[in-house]
């Protein structure tokens, strides 16, 4: 067999990487590890590089089961900037809050590593087992405050729930593998096809299947575990969660029922609306009573999961562009709202809503990039939101779902309020008294501008990232 | 910046004027249309401005109300810089919506009207501006649902891929389609028009807000409403619009009448310019309603008349909220011994409000009142006695406040600076203008509903 490694150059170039960081860290003083973050940096933007030279080289591994085509390669460029912005967000609070930094951005390395081989994979075990080396990187990482109650707390919960979405996952892949015969996408959709499988096997398989990846993006009924998870985990960390493993899994998802699904639409299509009806409502709803900013960015992901589980199940070209924007825009407008929260505590040590009153005197940059996430979050014009929740319910409509729509729009409705009240401590309510006005740290606050600048350009021409998406997603398609 | 923001009002301003002289009434149809901007090919959104003889009013109109909604804003303080930023953000939605032929921009501009008034009122606002403000956005939001589906309906059951109006208009949708969608369209703008019975965000966020947002809120923003609903509501769904005639007529007299009626019963000034805002408002709903040449030309020519006077009237409360520190009618007596200019300004408003001849309300509503005769003659009746509600409740206001042996609490009481005066007196000087001279209003108003009155006539 003809093994063409160069396709793997990225994933090597970070394994490697997590291996510098974590010896470099051994071998020099305390006072010097500083320069392991811009280490990292530099490493995954070369890994993003190198990804994007795979370019023209497109191509496939091992028997087709692990696949580097034009889709594949658009999130190999997207996951290491996300690991980039990842970086830059969690250095102060690194240094400030957490011990051995060195092992932490190894983490950070080997997740992406993860996230690298999940868009990649193209049978059901190496996805599982790609979706696996992601979760155990982000079991530590939740707890990685080890003196912090929350933190343990979190992590074990995490730990347990995700062993047992694991089981019930392997369980539906192994349900599916004896209807089917195969593990391949293109194999399982042919056997699909042929319709000379064991239904009940098949359906039950499939069913556990889109119950263990719940778990994985927090859809409801899925999604208890999250909220803890999400509050405890020190703040980059919950950022990371809300993102980049979504992003991940939805890139996976979206591969696995375009490719091997999609002969049985029929099956999977009400399912998965039904479920994305549910998660975007109990977000949204749940997400009015939260007192913790934390955790309203929590449940607040719960919902956007709602909305990103609309493009999977309108599956077709338009909608799988429409997902792939909607991660992009979604995750550029979360960092931003993260990067504020954290850059506050890091300043504060706040993380109630209630105590950002009076931000807006006090550091009107940091309020105004808040205020911008958070409207953009809430789908309203001139920032990404607004595109990208637009993009994503035209085409469903378009596949007939038209019912699911109105719900999302009615809950995307829900949403302004939430951050609206928000917002309304920022500007509306008065600092207190001893407040003094706050510095933006330098480099996360570049780094926060820049995003920024992201989430306008969706909003105004979107059409240079759609551009490139739309080059991307017909490799699915085939 | 104050003057910086001056000079972009004023050169905003004169482009309007120009938009609006340069209209060629000969050509009618769509005119300074731009190339077609292919901002989002995916999804088939085009970036795609033009002005017809509908928008042409609408656009003359936010100039006016602009520049001078900015000089009774001149002494805004604190943080006038980002009072200015949101105002302009504003402006700049009205006038997309005005201007878009894009589905997509359409509602992308209406929704950048909505928002930026959350904290236009709930930071410089004053009486209960939180809940005032609140309620408004969420009211204006949850209606803006009900487009967005609508919009989205359309979109996809014209299977042309594409949100241009234009192009959408040769789609020819389905007699049960136009039927359930209208009302969304019907509601969903109608909403941000004060339509009875979910106006109440409006008197509450009008007098929650600061004196020049009321004056663009009311006098620019719930036009947005109804030129949403003729524009998109009419022009692509005839047949639903005739489906709904007569529950806009009716929802509208009740306007018309409650609004009128409660107007009667506030005891804050501005309380009494928000309802009758809604009032004046169902006379634009109700000339719509009228899918009749002349009803409609009036309900063009009473958003701008309204608009007009409304700003006047809010810039008028203002100028008295400003030096009395009260709205309470109760406790005036007599202010026009001390605010002469802002008594008579106010008198000119007042009549123009009632339905004086020689001022641009009465050509308005006497053009929807002969539409109405037409079609609904037994509605007419109640909009008739809704303008002799109008003319007790702004006579009596006019008596009590600005009449009478002066009060001498109020015997300190400045009137309005120059720059004030002059910013109102423009306003009166426009009203006076559309009271005997309609005839550049009403001409390129008829050109705009010209089309949209044939595609009506060819479904019925």
């Amino acid at each position: 067999m003809n093994v063409d490694f160069a396709l793997l150059v990225p994933e090597f170039l970070l394994v490697g990487l997590a291996f510098a960081l974590f010896t470099v860290d051994l071998f020099i003083p305390n006072d010097k590890k500083g320069i392991l973050p811009y280490l990292a940096v530099a490493g995954l933007l070369v890994t993003a590089g190198s990804a994007f030279t795979l370019l023209g080289n497109e191509g496939s591994l091992y028997a087709n089961i692990y696949i580097v085509d034009k889709y594949a390669i658009f999130f190999k460029v997207f996951l290491p900037l996300v690991g980039v912005v990842m970086v830059i967000a969690s250095r102060e609070f690194v240094n400030k809050h957490l011990e051995s930094p060195g092992e932490f951005y190894s983490l950070i390395m080997v997740s992406v590593l993860g996230m690298m081989l999940m868009v990649s994979a193209n049978e059901l075990l190496t996805a599982y087992i790609s979706l696996e080396l992601l979760s155990f990187c982000l079991y530590i990482m939740a707890a990685y405050a080890k003196r912090e109650a929350r933190s343990n707390e979190a992590g074990v919960k995490y730990i347990l729930i995700g062993a047992f979405s694991s089981g019930v996952l392997l369980y539906g892949m192994s349900l599916i593998y004896g209807a089917l015969g195969t593990t391949t996408f293109e194999g399982m959709a042919d056997a699909l096809r042929s319709g000379d499988h064991l239904e009940l096997a098949f359906l039950t398989g499939l069913t556990l299947l889109i119950a263990g990846f719940g778990f994985k993006v927090v859809a409801v009924p899925f999604h208890m575990w999250a909220p803890d998870v999400y509050e405890g985990a020190p703040l980059p960390v919950t950022a990371y969660l809300s993102i980049a493993s979504k992003a991940a899994s939805f890139a996976l998802l979206l591969r696995l029922f375009a490719v091997a699904f999609e002969p049985v639409i029929d099956d999977w299509k009400p399912i998965v609306a039904a479920i994305a009806a549910l998660t975007m409502t109990v977000g949204n709803v749940v997400a009015i009573s939260q007192k913790n900013i934390k955790r309203l960015l929590a449940y607040s992901s719960i919902g956007h999961a709602g909305f990103l589980l609309v493009g999977i199940a309108a599956l077709s070209e338009m909608a799988s562009t429409a997902l792939v924007l909607y991660l992009v825009g979604y995750a550029a407008t979360t960092f931003v709202a993260f990067i504020c929260v954290i850059i506050y505590f890091n300043l504060t040590g706040h993380e109630k809503i209630e105590e950002y009153a009076g931000l807006a005197k006090r550091s009107p940059v940091l309020a105004l990039a808040l205020t911008i996430s958070l409207f953009s979050l809430a789908g309203l014009p001139f920032f990404a939101g607004f595109t990208i929740k637009f993009y994503i319910f035209t085409a469903a409509a378009k596949e007939d779902l038209i019912w699911l729509v109105a719900i999302a729009v009615v809950n995307s409705l829900i949403s302004v309020y939430y951050y609206l009240m928000v917002i309304r401590q920022m500007y509306i309510k008065p600092a207190p008294e001893a407040a003094k006005p706050l510095t933006m740290p330098k480099i996360t606050g570049a780094t926060l501008l820049t995003l920024v600048g992201v989430v306008f350009l969706i909003g105004i021409y979107p059409q240079s990232i759609t551009g490139l998406i739309e080059k991307a997603t017909p490799a699915l398609f085939g | 910046m104050k003057y910086s923001m001056a000079a972009v009002a004023a050169v905003t301003l004169a482009i309007s004027i120009y938009l609006f002289v340069a209209y060629d009434n000969d050509l009618g149809g769509y005119q300074f249309m731009t190339e077609k901007y292919h901002w989002l090919p995916g999804l088939g959104v085009t970036f795609h401005l033009a002005m017809d003889g509908i928008a042409a009013p609408m656009v003359l109109l936010t100039g006016i109300v602009m520049v001078t909604a900015v000089f009774m804003a001149w002494n805004t303080a604190p943080r006038a810089k980002d009072f200015f930023a949101l105002f302009m953000a504003l402006v700049c939605g009205v006038y997309g919506v005005f201007l878009s032929l894009d589905l997509f921009f359409l509602f992308f501009f209406y929704e950048l009207a909505v928002v930026p008034m959350y904290l236009l009122i709930g930071v410089w606002g004053s009486t209960r501006k939180e809940y005032g403000a609140l309620k408004l956005v969420l009211y204006l939001v949850a209606s803006s649902v009900l487009v967005w589906v609508g919009l989205i309906a359309i979109y996809v059951h014209a299977g042309m891929g594409t949100f241009n109006l234009i192009e959408l208009e040769q789609a020819g949708f389905g007699s049960t389609f136009q039927k359930v969608v209208f009302p969304l369209l019907m509601f969903g703008f109608g909403v941000l028009a004060g339509l009875w019975p979910f106006h109440t965000w409006s008197p509450d966020g009008h007098v929650a807000a600061p004196t020049s947002v009321s004056m663009l809120h009311a006098g620019v923003l719930m036009k947005l409403g109804a030129f949403g609903i003729i524009r998109v509501g009419l022009d692509l769904l005839p047949e639903g619009a005739q489906d709904w005639q007569l529950v806009l007529v009716i929802l509208a007299t009740v306007n018309v009448v409650y609004g009128a009626v409660s107007a009667l019963a506030q005891r804050d000034l501005k309380f009494v310019i928000g309802y009758s805002s809604v009032s004046h408002m169902g006379y634009v709903l109700l000339g719509i309603a009228t899918l009749h040449p002349q009803g409609l030309t009036g309900a063009v020519y009473q958003m701008f008349s309204h608009g007009i006077m409304t700003a006047l009237f809010f810039a008028l409360v203002g100028v008295v909220y400003d030096r009395a520190h009260t709205r309470d009618i109760s406790v005036f007596q007599g202010l026009s011994k001390r605010m002469g200019v802002t008594a008579s300004f106010f008198a000119v408003a007042g009549l123009a409000s009632l339905g004086l001849p020689g001022l641009s309300g009465f050509i308005a509503e006497f053009l929807v009142f002969v539409g109405l005769f037409k079609t609904y003659p037994v509605v007419a009746v109640f909009g008739i006695i809704g303008a002799a509600i109008t003319a007790v409740y702004i006579l009596r206001l006019i008596a009590k406040v600005f009449f009478g042996p002066l009060d001498t609490r109020w015997k300190d009481l400045p009137d309005a600076s120059n720059l004030e005066k002059a910013s109102m007196l423009s306003l009166v000087a426009v009203l006076i203008f559309g009271g005997v001279y309609p005839q550049p209003f009403t001409r390129i108003i008829d050109q705009g509903i010209g089309p949209i009155l044939d595609r009506v006539a060819a479904v019925a």
